[in-house]
């Protein structure tokens, strides 16, 4: 059931993001570049998405378990650290080389672009490549907690 | 000084996507319990950490891959353009895997998702984000073109 209802809000995510024009690359770069000649949709988007998301989040925060009864996996982190501050500059960095963020790069593969295609194939590699950091940065810590 | 393209804003059908992105971060959390942040979904698939955590994560994600297919069979899909060429494209999406790992959440995980759950740690991101999306396209556009 899980899945099922996961495809379906999928395909709700994905075409919110046809409709509001940030699957389409130029019109996001447009938004990014604030000295040319402005195209500020995007900030309509975000405060539509956040509009619906506060509401949903307010309710969830009042609930013991989802309305399935599933436990709300809410992120535990607080701490502003390095890890957060350079992340987001690295994927800034690369939205801004392309205008391309996890999203719409599912929904460009989908509609059947080539470049799509690659950018997911270099997104997932990006992940791969963390994946491999992480378990690497993992056992550097585990040698000098047990060095100590 | 700003000057706003009038000719290309599209302020109906922003906000119209937005409130249906919005619609399923929503959907996603009170069904699901779970954020509606693409990188984490996805980066997950490539680091399973439980058993029965990976077919939901699939299938958001090829929901996603299947909306153009779906929106074409509706209607006809709006233009869509890539003008950046295919090393930088290469590059771009190396970044934007890494970054949004290395940062715990991308623009729907901390933009939609983080800035709805008023948590600070998403505010700060976004921010970053958002100004080195800004600074990039300056540079790249105004600076060195």
């Amino acid at each position: 059931m899980s899945v099922l209802i996961s495809l379906l809000i999928g395909l709700v995510f994905g075409c919110g993001l046809i409709v509001s024009g940030m699957s389409n690359p130029a019109k996001v770069l447009a938004f990014l570049d604030l000295v040319g000649d402005w195209d500020p949709s995007l900030a309509l988007v975000m405060a539509g998405a956040i509009a619906v998301g506060l509401l949903a989040f307010r309710i969830a925060a009042q609930r013991p378990t989802s309305l399935r009864g599933k436990p709300l996996q809410m992120p535990t982190a607080r701490q502003i650290d390095r890890r957060l501050l350079a992340g987001s500059t690295l994927f800034g960095i690369g939205w801004g080389l392309a205008g391309i963020c996890p999203g719409p790069a599912l929904v460009l593969l989908g509609s059947g672009s080539a470049k799509g295609f690659v950018f997911v194939l270099a997104m997932l590699a990006g992940m791969a490549l963390f994946t491999a950091y992480e378990r690497r940065s993992r056992a550097r810590q585990a040698q000098s907690d047990a060095g100590k | 000084m700003i000057t706003i393209d009038w000719l290309h804003f599209t302020p109906a059908s922003a906000l119209a996507g937005g409130l249906l992105i919005g619609l399923a971060a929503a959907l996603l959390i009170l069904l699901e319990g779970r954020i509606a942040g693409i990188s984490g979904i996805v980066g997950g698939l490539l680091q399973p950490l439980r058993e029965g955590d990976v077919a939901w994560r699939a299938a958001f994600a090829l929901g996603l891959v299947a909306a153009p297919l779906l929106y074409q069979a509706l209607a006809e899909l709006p233009q869509s353009r890539i003008d950046t060429g295919w090393a930088t494209l290469v590059v771009a999406g190396v970044l934007v895997g890494f970054g949004s790992r290395l940062g715990s959440g991308c623009t729907s995980g901390h933009g939609v998702c983080g800035l709805s759950r008023r948590s600070p740690r998403s505010l700060v991101a976004t921010i970053v984000f958002m100004t080195a999306g800004f600074a990039t396209v300056f540079a790249g556009r105004h600076l060195f073109a």
